[in-house]
């Protein structure tokens, strides 16, 4: 009884590695496919400035919480100013040229990225996301 | 070689120039007590400097908003909201005294003192001193306690109780959050004086004088040096960096 039992069982383990392999090789070939065909939805931003500016864009998508936290305190305990990092300076280049702010609309700079990944974005309850018309382009500030 | 003493260079004349000037020179380049350099940009604040202020009320024209209104202007602080939950960073007050009659009008806002009791009270540290005496709040830290508002003495802060849109960029300000005079901190950080100072002198009653209380040579020392200011409430000892003549 016990030897077939135990024949049974081996019999069974190798029939669920079989199924196991085809598994992971079905789900790398739809990860494959997906990755060529595009399938996965990618946020459709406006974005008016592409250049290089404080860091390139795969560093900054990554880091630029830690870089506005760090400012941020610099800037309000310190009084440090003026530096390449700023709030204020991503929206002066980021802004939506057709409306002026980098909030909005999910094809916004920072919220369509932001409500893509499903990330709460607090900065814009207090600071200013748009930019203002000028003579001569666009300045920071609330419209008047 | 010639062993004659070399003649002293330009700099060397200049650098005893400045310190004769600031009166406290041991010998030029060396001076007992160091002074704030101007800052450039991403630099820090100094703690060489005190910012601070001397109001002359003899000066102060009862009934003129002129500071009120250039503070509200500068910082975005418009509301709708009822009067008595309208944030307020400075305001006017009239003074009487009873027996003489003698009326007096002055400017009242934070006091920016040296033993701020705000931070004291403060939970979270968002209440705070800068290097160079201003005292601020870090909205990111601050809970909207109002412990600050409690203990504060001069009745400078305010809590914003509603809402807010259209904040100028250089004052970020947010519902939740305890505020108060920031001595225009954003321009002082780019060597301007603050929005109520300059909007008093545009009256030509320059009430409102500004300036580095460190610095023995400016005007705000000179004039502290030459007549008997008063801080308010001076009994708590809190060293305020806003004086006051005739009060």
């Amino acid at each position: 009884m016990s030897a077939l039992a135990s024949q049974r069982s081996r019999s069974l383990a190798r029939t669920l590695r079989g199924l196991a392999v085809a598994l992971l090789a079905g789900l790398c070939t739809m990860a494959a496919s997906a990755g060529d065909a595009g399938s996965t939805p990618k946020p459709n931003i406006i974005i008016e400035s592409s250049e290089h500016c404080v860091a390139p864009p795969e560093q900054m998508r990554r880091e630029h919480p830690d870089m506005l936290r760090h400012q941020r305190d610099l800037t309000v305990h310190r009084g440090e100013r003026g530096r390449k990092v700023s709030l204020n300076a991503c929206v002066a280049c980021h802004a939506d040229r057709r409306t002026g702010s980098v909030i909005g609309s999910d094809r916004a700079f920072c919220q369509g990225c932001h409500s893509y990944a499903a990330v709460h974005i607090d900065c814009f309850d207090c600071h200013q996301a748009s930019v203002r018309p000028t003579g001569n382009g666009l300045a920071l500030g609330a419209a008047p | 070689m010639s062993a004659s003493p070399p003649e002293p260079s330009r700099r060397a004349l200049l650098g005893a120039g400045a310190a004769a000037a600031a009166g406290l020179a041991l010998a030029p380049g060396m001076r007992l007590i160091e002074l704030a350099q101007a800052r450039s940009a991403g630099e820090p604040a100094s703690g060489l400097v005190r910012w601070g202020m001397l109001i002359d009320a003899n000066r102060c024209a009862a009934g003129c908003t002129a500071c009120v209104d250039a503070c509200s202007q500068e910082n975005g602080l418009d509301s709708a909201i009822d009067l008595r939950q309208r944030p307020q960073w400075i305001r006017k007050i009239e003074l009487k005294e009873d027996r003489s009659g003698r009326e007096v009008s002055l400017p009242m806002m934070c006091q920016h003192c040296a033993e701020p009791p705000c931070v004291d009270v403060c939970p979270t540290g968002a209440s705070f001193k800068r290097a160079d005496g201003i005292v601020l709040v870090d909205r990111h830290s601050c809970i909207g306690c109002r412990y600050c508002i409690m203990a504060c003495p001069y009745k400078a802060r305010s809590f914003v109780h509603e809402p807010l849109t259209h904040q100028k960029a250089d004052v970020p300000r947010g519902k939740g959050c305890v505020e108060g005079c920031t001595l225009c901190v954003h321009r002082i950080d780019r060597d301007k004086k603050p929005a109520c100072v300059q909007a008093c002198a545009e009256t030509e009653q320059g009430a409102m004088l500004f300036g580095d209380m460190n610095d023995p040579s400016s005007e705000i020392s000179q004039r502290l040096r030459g007549a008997a200011s008063v801080a308010l409430r001076a009994d708590l000892q809190l060293d305020p960096g806003v004086r006051y003549l005739g009060v």
